[in-house]
């Protein structure tokens, strides 16, 4: 079970680490993303206080998750919002489809939504015989080259313009190629106007949903969203149950936190905050809005004190950005809805360690992440968190698939090794045959990973133990 | 903020085991330049590791085992102790309280933690070390482990000892906030990710223009000078300790 996904998730980044491409979109696109947030954020202090008032708003919020999302849920309704609970993805993806065949429809328009990636949404659509057309430039691009988003905030940042060119040339019928980005703006433009007039549904995410006045309010950059939430008759928002919030006094700071650390923005062009249908005497907005809130999983995360503040995430991107993993292999390499160092705690809660497991050990532990994340969720902490469920024997851990890499082997390595640690003859004994045997190890195991690319470490002659006893250190 | 003590009579230091089995000259130059200031330096021959291996490799039991030993080895007094490591030091203060919190030994081992602390940053607050240069003219750039710069927060320490060497000529590296690839068990673990990084990580150590890189974790080292000693790139590598003893003997 364990080898062929280890060698998938190697190989996959191997190769994008062989795609000089690739490495040089990815550098150059994230490192801009970096240059703008900190633009955003320049004055260190200040940003630590805001990231300290985003990180307790949502921890609070989930320390009260249930009576908030009945309390959205009431208020709602009373705009006229028809709530929907989605305990699973697939549930979630019926009862979007109930909505449509309930209005007839055949064609959905599509804002933003990572939940709707989660669920897999256009790949149920499609078997369905729906047609589901993603609006956001980048989701439209890579929907054009049928590819999974590789960002979770810009989904096609591992293109360059040349390359969506020739995509646009390639896809588009009656579309020359061009790197002009005004013109290839202009087409999809075009083409988009289009699909928002005749679309039967209009589709978008949620970014906070406030409880206490039933706002779903939906950050964005292009107008797409509003496009989707306004003009089909009918308007459906997706939301993983964690993105409630109390009140609307606390979405400005969480605002500031997604803006400046997603893209470096004070501010976004658009910012929607949606209360019901079209009210009488109102001549635009759609008749009916549904929200959908989605479990998948984040009942059971929520139900653990250290695995919640996973919860806390507002996918903003910005670890991503900051990944020196994901800023090298980019995202489609790790085969996840959720890439880099979210995905690495996310992923296994929502798909189990057993399958997504090998994303765990994807990271130095250099703590980049954690240093940005602007709601300040300990990432490296919960990685090593999914890496002890990985070895914990089966029904001693919480997290599905957990022991998946439980081996006689690397017990052995680890018990032998803390006895060489914590047993003074032992550690001067082993400190012994690597001065003596050191040079002569076999290259294999570790040893051939490590020399892959580098030299064999030279053990010392004489250890610091020996060498301050010579050297007439008091010892204790 | 970390408080220091000041002018402290007597230390402990903590070699790290990478410095007992690799660099033990660099753990050495780290007690000289402490002894220099007038402290008694002890060394408790039962120390180790620190135990980050085990802890970030999924066995917090096999961690703790080591921890405890190490927190045993240093309980003969309450003296600070003094790790040449940010990494090793990040360990010993940050992360056993969090590897103990749910545990019997909390109390003991967060006493334990908050007498850690990393060479560079106690020569400079609680030593207030001052150093003459004399050595030649030379140009280094400085490489920072992610762990003495995220949670030691100890780099601008490590510069300005090293500002304070006139002949030396400190360039900064572009992305000095990038991890080299070492990450431990990363490095074997994740080799074709962690071959990536240190080549990166080489290639802009070589754009500085610098004879040498030098930096207070041996890791890093090993890492980033394994992987030049490969390419036959005459940059060398040096712990900070070891560097600035050389330096100040001439």
């Amino acid at each position: 079970m364990d080898k062929p996904k280890k060698a998938t998730f190697a190989r996959a980044a191997a190769r994008a680490l062989a795609d000089t491409q690739l490495r040089d979109n990815l550098r150059f696109a994230t490192q801009s993303l970096r240059q703008k947030r900190l633009a955003v954020f320049d004055d260190p202090e200040a940003t630590e206080a805001l990231r300290e008032i985003g990180s307790r708003i949502k921890a609070r919020g989930l320390t009260r998750l249930p009576r908030l999302l009945e309390q959205l849920e009431a208020r709602c309704q009373k705009n006229g919002i028809m709530v929907h609970w989605a305990e699973t993805t697939e549930e979630a993806n019926r009862i979007v489809l109930s909505i449509m065949e309930a209005h007839g429809a055949r064609k959905v328009v599509k804002g933003k939504s990572m939940v709707s990636e989660e669920m897999h949404f256009n790949a149920f659509m499609k078997d369905h015989g729906k047609e589901a057309l993603e609006t956001d430039l980048g989701e439209f691009i890579i929907q054009l080259n049928n590819e999974p988003p590789s960002h979770i905030i810009v989904p096609a940042i591992h293109k360059n313009r040349k390359q969506i060119g020739k995509i646009f040339a390639d896809k588009i019928p009656g579309t020359d190629y061009t790197e002009d980005t005004d013109i290839l703006l202009a087409t999809a433009r075009r083409i988009l106007r289009e699909h928002y007039r005749t679309a039967d549904i209009g589709l978008s995410g949620v970014n906070f949903a406030v409880a206490e006045t039933g706002t779903l309010c939906l950050v964005e950059n292009e107008g797409n969203g509003r496009m989707c939430t306004t003009v089909p008759p009918v308007h459906v928002a997706l939301m993983g149950l964690e993105k409630v919030v109390e009140t609307l006094d606390e979405v400005p700071p969480l605002y500031r936190l997604l803006c400046g650390s997603a893209t470096g923005q004070r501010i976004t062009t658009y910012f929607n905050m949606i209360k019901g249908p079209r009210q009488k005497g109102e001549k635009d907005g759609p008749k009916e809005v549904h929200l959908v809130i989605l479990d998948n999983g984040r009942s059971r995360m929520l139900a653990d004190p250290q695995l919640r503040q996973v919860l806390q995430c507002i996918r903003c991107g910005t670890c991503l950005n900051h990944c020196p993993v994901y800023t090298r292999i980019g995202g489609h390499a790790y085969n996840s809805t959720y890439p880099g160092p979210i995905g690495e705690i996310l992923m296994p809660q929502l798909e189990g360690l057993d399958t997504k497991g090998e994303l765990v050990f994807a990271s130095s532990l250099c703590n980049a992440c954690s240093e940005v994340c602007p709601v300040k969720i300990p990432i490296p902490e919960l990685i090593r968190r999914m890496r002890n469920e990985s070895y914990l024997k089966r029904g001693k851990g919480v997290i599905p698939g957990h022991g998946f890499k439980r081996n006689a082997v690397e017990r052995v390595v680890w018990k032998g090794w803390r006895y060489s640690q914590t047993i003074p003859m032992l550690n001067w004994a082993m400190l012994k045959t690597l001065a003596i045997a050191g040079r002569i190890l076999p290259n294999v195991g570790p040893l051939k990973a490590w020399t892959r690319v580098r030299t064999k470490p030279v053990f010392a002659k004489e250890s610091l133990k020996q060498l301050t006893r010579q050297e007439g250190i008091r010892h204790e | 903020m970390t408080e220091f003590p000041q002018n402290p009579s007597t230390v402990y230091y903590f070699g790290t085991c990478l410095s007992d089995m690799i660099y033990p000259e660099a753990g050495m130059a780290g007690i000289r330049l402490l002894q220099r200031e007038g402290v008694e330096v002890i060394y408790p021959s039962r120390q180790s590791c620190c135990g980050q291996p085990a802890y970030n490799s999924g066995f917090p039991d096999e961690a703790r085992a080591v921890a405890l030993a190490q927190v045993d080895a240093f309980s003969g007094s309450n003296a600070p102790i003094v790790v040449p490591s940010g990494s090793c030091a990040g360990m010993m203060r940050i992360h056993y309280p969090l590897l103990f919190e749910h545990e019997p030994d909390y109390f003991r081992v967060k006493r334990f933690s908050e007498r850690i602390f990393e060479l560079t940053s106690f020569l400079r607050h609680s030593l207030n070390a001052t150093y003459t240069d004399k050595g030649p003219p030379v140009t280094l750039t400085w490489h920072s482990s992610c762990h003495a710069r995220r949670e030691m927060v100890c780099t601008e320490d490590s510069k300005a000892l090293l500002r304070q060497l006139a002949n030396v000529t400190l360039v900064e590296l572009e992305n000095e906030h990038e991890c080299c690839g070492f990450g431990g068990t990363f490095s074997v673990k994740r080799p074709e990710i962690s071959a990536a990084m240190v080549k990166d990580k080489v290639r802009d150590i070589q754009n500085t223009g610098a004879s040498a890189f030098i930096t207070g974790d041996c890791g890093c080292m090993m890492n980033i000078s394994g992987h030049m000693e490969s390419r036959k790139n005459p940059i060398s590598g040096h712990h900070i300790a070891e560097f600035i003893l050389e330096r100040i003997h001439g």
